[in-house]
């Protein structure tokens, strides 16, 4: 089976001016929002290659603090992003940078703040036509796309112990979804690691909660309502 | 059944196998892809043509000037040359509208309206353009343009897959191009094109479009992108008319593709979108950016600047 829906192609409905600039920036702030699961109280934004030189002609800025601010690519208040943010309390910077050669033209790396837990960091590209992919949260380099609806991503941290890709894959078997795809890595052994489950289905979220009950589990966080 | 595809060659043989149009193919294939049912997906669909018909008809009552007042004038002087003299224009009436009608949506993306990406933003144009002035030249209904619309998706599925929809990575070519490859598929079925028809259609107009550069003034999806919107329709409905006429691609679609992915990689990267390079760094484009106060951070645009990976050679 292919990668696309082709409501990917024949889409998002959104705001101009920009699919990579504007429309994929919303969704990756709102990505980051999402990994990070709380409401940030200041948000740093790096922008590397294409984004970095003309973030302004495209309102790539403004796209990007209303995803984090959970708008939608279609919402019209993504004009006025910079306002509500300042009403909401949420501070913004913009940098511009080199992430490496590596990463795609339209790439940033968001880092979130909110005093008490601990700041997050997300890496993702706009690969055109509003698409996006995730290449790094926090340490961990990953590699998932926010397609449109068609996967429920779920992402658990946890510590590189046995047992606990099973642990995970018994729990999400036990509620009858299928596992479409798997990535797993680990800083170092005995760390911290981080495993990417995509879904065919949705499971429930007291399911998914009751996974953070494990001692070794850092946190799990759950990716179903990505923007399309 | 199976209506899986990844190449323009699959979907011909889909479409041989199950005796069905391009359009049903791609239907079934997103039905499967989505776990969705027919009426799910062409109610979604159907979102999506009514976002283009309400950007059209915004921007033809409610002219807006874009914020660096380069595009937003445009759809009214065409429109009013539609109005006045419908014989006169060199391209027939259907041109003008196609005109009309990729401008009035590239204004309206231009003044942060509210668009359907189509394949992308820059050039979401070209479908609207082509398939709404071609409804109205052949009289077909609400449902094929849909059809046509799962047609062009489809389209857009194999350039996705196989090379890129985006300017930063392919240029011009990936987006306007790409546009045009579908447009060109889906008029060309509306008006009754064998499914061969349609994917030499895609590929004439594809490869007129091949080594497009993205150097947008300022940084803005404004200039060129605008106004080649609206040529671009226009010849999208040539490419369709040379396929119709039984004239093939001598490249089949997929090579076609092949090399749009190699020429983005060989296209520098201050020719994609950038703005480092081409109409950009013209002397009008920097007094627009200077009147803006716009600095395309990063950039010395006479050398090398470091900080953007712009000046280092792809590898091909």
């Amino acid at each position: 089976m292919g990668s696309y829906s082709i409501f990917d192609i024949a889409g998002p409905i959104m705001i101009g001016p920009s699919s990579s600039h504007t429309a994929g920036a919303v969704k990756l702030g709102q990505m980051a929002r999402a990994l990070f699961d709380a409401t940030p109280e200041k948000a740093t934004f790096l922008l590397h290659g294409s984004f970095a030189t003309v973030y302004k002609g495209h309102a790539t800025d403004k796209a990007l603090l209303a995803g984090v601010m959970k708008f939608q690519t279609k919402d019209p208040r993504i004009k006025e992003a910079f306002a509500i943010a300042k009403e909401q309390g949420l501070a913004y910077e913009f940098q511009t940078g080199d992430l490496g050669i590596a990463y795609h033209p339209n790439t940033v790396k968001i880092t979130l703040e909110k005093e008490g837990i601990p700041p997050m960091e997300v890496v993702g590209s706009s690969i055109g036509g509003g698409n996006i992919e995730v290449k790094k949260i926090d340490e961990f380099d990953v590699d998932f796309r926010g397609a449109a609806g068609r996967y429920f991503t779920l992402i658990f941290c946890h510590k590189d112990k046995p047992g606990m890709l099973a642990l995970i894959t018994k729990a999400i078997a036990d509620k009858g979804a299928n596992i479409a795809n798997l990535q797993n890595s680990r800083l170092s052994k005995g760390g911290k690691a981080l495993t990417i489950v995509c879904l065919d289905s949705p499971i429930a979220l007291a399911d998914i909660l009751a996974f953070e009950k494990n001692d070794d589990m850092y946190f799990v966080r759950s990716l179903t309502s990505i923007d399309s | 059944m199976n209506y899986q595809f990844h190449t323009a060659e699959e979907l011909l043989t889909l479409t041989k196998k199950y005796a069905m149009p391009i359009h049903e193919v791609v239907l079934r294939h997103e039905m499967d892809f989505s776990h969705m049912t027919e009426e799910q997906v062409r109610e979604r669909m159907k979102k999506r043509m009514g976002v283009m018909k309400d950007g059209i008809l915004q921007m033809r009552e409610y002219p807006k000037i874009s914020v660096s007042g380069m595009s937003g004038k445009a759809t009214e002087k065409i429109d009013a040359f539609l109005r006045h003299h419908p014989h006169d224009a060199a391209v027939g009436e259907t041109g003008l509208r196609a005109m009309l009608y990729a401008l009035a949506t590239a204004e309206n993306n231009a003044s942060m309206g509210c668009i359907t990406a189509f394949p992308t933003a820059g050039s979401s144009g070209i479908i609207p353009g082509v398939l709404f002035a071609a409804q109205e030249k052949y009289m077909a209904s609400d449902d094929q343009l849909l059809n046509a619309l799962f047609t062009a998706s489809g389209i857009g599925l194999i350039i996705a897959e196989n090379a890129t929809l985006s300017g930063a990575e392919g240029g011009c070519q990936a987006e306007v191009g790409s546009a045009t490859a579908m447009a060109a598929a889906a008029v060309s079925e509306m008006r009754g094109g064998s499914p061969e028809q349609c994917l030499h259609a895609a590929a004439l107009a594809l490869k007129n479009m091949l080594g497009l550069t993205c150097d947008p003034v300022g940084g803005m999806v404004e200039v060129p992108c605008v106004k080649r919107s609206a040529l671009a329709a226009v010849y999208t409905l040539a490419a369709s008319d040379l396929a119709i006429a039984g004239i093939e691609s001598f490249i089949p679609f997929d090579q076609v593709l092949e090399a749009m992915e190699h020429i983005g990689r060989l296209i520098s990267p201050k020719l994609r979108e950038t703005s480092l390079g081409g109409l950009a760094v013209t002397a009008t484009a920097r007094s627009v950016e200077e009147k803006l106060g716009i600095t395309i951070n990063g950039a010395n645009k006479e050398g090398p600047c470091g900080s953007c990976a712009a000046c280092i050679p792809n590898e091909v």
